[in-house]
């Protein structure tokens, strides 16, 4: 099976300092990637310079496309990365507002993507977006709100259902429940558990919680200092850590 | 004899002003960038049709002005007044007896001919600023061609109003490649953009001047089933009966009472002298007493 993502090498300086280095992994269809770290250990560098927000001043990220196989997403041109970012791929910020129209309302939130890809019939958009708000748990008498309306939970599904509309292959998450509260979080959780299953998504997810890539990741990566320090399957590095920094972290957890 | 260079701006800007025209003729709908100058005049008052004007203008033209279709309002008096001034050019309030018209918000009812041009003053001439408000975007969807947050605005139209409710400045694409802003005209008026006159748009705040050559296809966006509808007033004028005029709707008084006249007062005007007679129109000769 060829990955849908293969990274090689990839690396980011600002100036001196060291974002990430020396990165390589490849991620399968349908499989769900965490990458772990503490603050500042180039998790958001590497997540950036894979989904195209950042050149990387060294390696290969490498994907294959719908019509072309795999191909080298850093030498495309501007148009074909464009392309693959509203289409094959999906990017779910932390914090809602930055992947959101904050002025548009939820229906028209999600049917941008669709009519950034050439959608032009209203009814068909109008239905597809409140097909999604239902799929993420959001009412659809909330179609015509804006999203100012909304709570943090529900501000952060309707950015998964922005995303997800036009049925990408790989979603790129970074902390997607940082900030909302654990009842909510776990709701979410359990909301993106179920979609990534149903759609065979691949995702990667970046975040600095233990439970978040238990419940989702099927393989992880632990990153400190900008290297990846170990990898392996989620259980597997949560159960038994190798790495000195990575019994550190699973022993920082807090135990109720 | 005037103290000011022939048509006010000096030669080397009006140089300036003619390569950025050319440019936009030559990619119609795209956005030249051009080092607009300070004008006696406000922002707003349109100092960049004002320039573009100044730049096309020869002794021998003979210009026009109209403000929202009225050749008598402030603004279209001053600037009028303004070139009889500086460019001692002889000007006129027949559509067809002019060669240079500058407009604010409309499009003059009768059809313009190829020795025409009409130019226009425009506040904001990105049409996707209100959805998108960095320039460096904006430059880049337009270079891209991804107009996908064009559509964005008129469905949130029509899910807040049932129809697509933009009623000015109702975005076009222009020969199938730039969308453009065709400046707060009445989308009444938008049909009439493919036209046998050269249009040049001009935005002094802004810096920008953007154009239609004659006969450019220029199609109003719309959804499949919503499509454009160019809408006016359901009346006819009160003063000369055109039903076929984009109308003002004028209060007359307290108690509800209102009157439709032609937004085009050359066009009103011409139609009385002709007999026409509207509604609560009186004869043409009472009428210019």
């Amino acid at each position: 099976m060829t990955p849908l993502l293969q990274v090689r090498d990839l690396a980011k300086f600002y100036g001196p300092r060291r974002g990430c280095d020396g990165v390589s992994f490849d991620l399968y269809p349908g499989e769900v990637m965490g990458i772990v770290g503490e603050s500042g250990s180039g998790k958001s560098t590497l997540l950036s310079c894979l989904a195209g927000h950042l050149p990387p001043d060294r390696g290969e990220v490498i994907f294959d496309t719908h019509g072309h196989g795999p191909r080298d997403t850093l030498a495309m041109s501007e148009p074909e990365r464009r392309m693959l970012m509203r289409t094959d791929w999906a990017f779910v910020h932390q914090h809602a507002r930055d992947g959101l129209r904050m002025g548009v309302s939820a229906g028209g939130n999600v049917g941008e993507r669709l009519m950034a890809v050439g959608a032009r019939h209203y009814g068909h958009i109008r239905e597809q977006a409140i097909d999604w708000l239902g799929r993420v748990e959001i009412a659809a008498d909330r179609v015509d709100d804006k999203p100012q309306a909304f709570s943090g939970g529900m501000q952060q599904r309707l950015q998964i259902a922005r995303n997800l509309v036009t049925g990408p292959r790989l979603v790129f998450m970074d902390e997607p429940t940082g900030g909302l509260d654990v009842s909510v979080q776990a709701r979410l959780l359990d909301l993106l558990r179920g979609l990534v299953r149903e759609m065979g998504l691949s995702a990667i997810i970046v975040t600095h919680d233990l439970a978040v890539v238990r419940l989702l990741a099927d393989r992880l990566m632990v990153m400190k200092d900008g290297f990846v320090v170990e990898d392996g399957l989620t259980d597997q590095v949560l159960d038994d850590p190798q790495h000195g920094y990575t019994q550190l972290l699973v022993s920082s957890v807090l135990q109720v | 004899m005037s103290d000011y260079n022939f048509a006010y701006l000096d030669e080397q800007t009006k140089r300036m002003i003619r390569r950025a025209i050319l440019k936009a003729l030559a990619i119609p709908g795209y956005q030249v960038p051009f080092a607009s100058r300070e004008m006696p005049m406000p922002y707003g008052w349109g100092t960049g049709g004002v320039q573009v004007s100044a730049a096309c203008l020869t002794p021998n033209d003979t210009f026009k002005v109209i403000d929202q279709g009225a050749d008598d309002t402030t603004n279209a008096v001053s600037i009028r007044k303004f070139f009889e001034k500086t460019a001692q050019v002889a000007t006129t309030e027949e559509t067809a007896r002019a060669s240079l018209i500058q407009t604010r918000h409309r499009i003059p009812e009768e059809p313009l001919t190829e020795d025409q041009i009409l130019v226009y003053q425009v506040p904001i001439p990105e049409p996707l600023r209100f959805l998108e408000p960095s320039e460096v975007e904006t430059r880049k969807m337009h270079a891209l061609e991804e107009y996908g947050l064009m559509h964005v605005k008129l469905y949130e139209d029509i899910s807040q109003h049932g129809a697509i409710a933009t009623a000015y400045a109702y975005p076009v694409k222009v020969e199938g490649r730039y969308v453009m802003d065709p400046s707060p005209i009445p989308k009444f008026d938008n049909p009439k953009l493919s036209m046998a006159a050269i249009q040049l748009f001009g935005a002094g705040r802004e810096q920008r001047i953007y154009a239609l050559p004659p006969y450019t296809q220029v199609v109003s966006l719309d959804f499949e089933d919503h499509p454009f509808e160019a809408t006016k007033a359901d009346h006819d004028c009160d003063l000369c009966g055109a039903s076929d005029s984009y109308l003002d709707e004028v209060i007359m008084d307290d108690a509800g009472g209102r009157m439709f006249v032609c937004s085009d007062t050359n066009y009103c005007r011409a139609r009385r002298a002709g007999g026409h007679i509207g509604a609560q129109g009186a004869p043409y000769e009472e009428a210019t007493v």
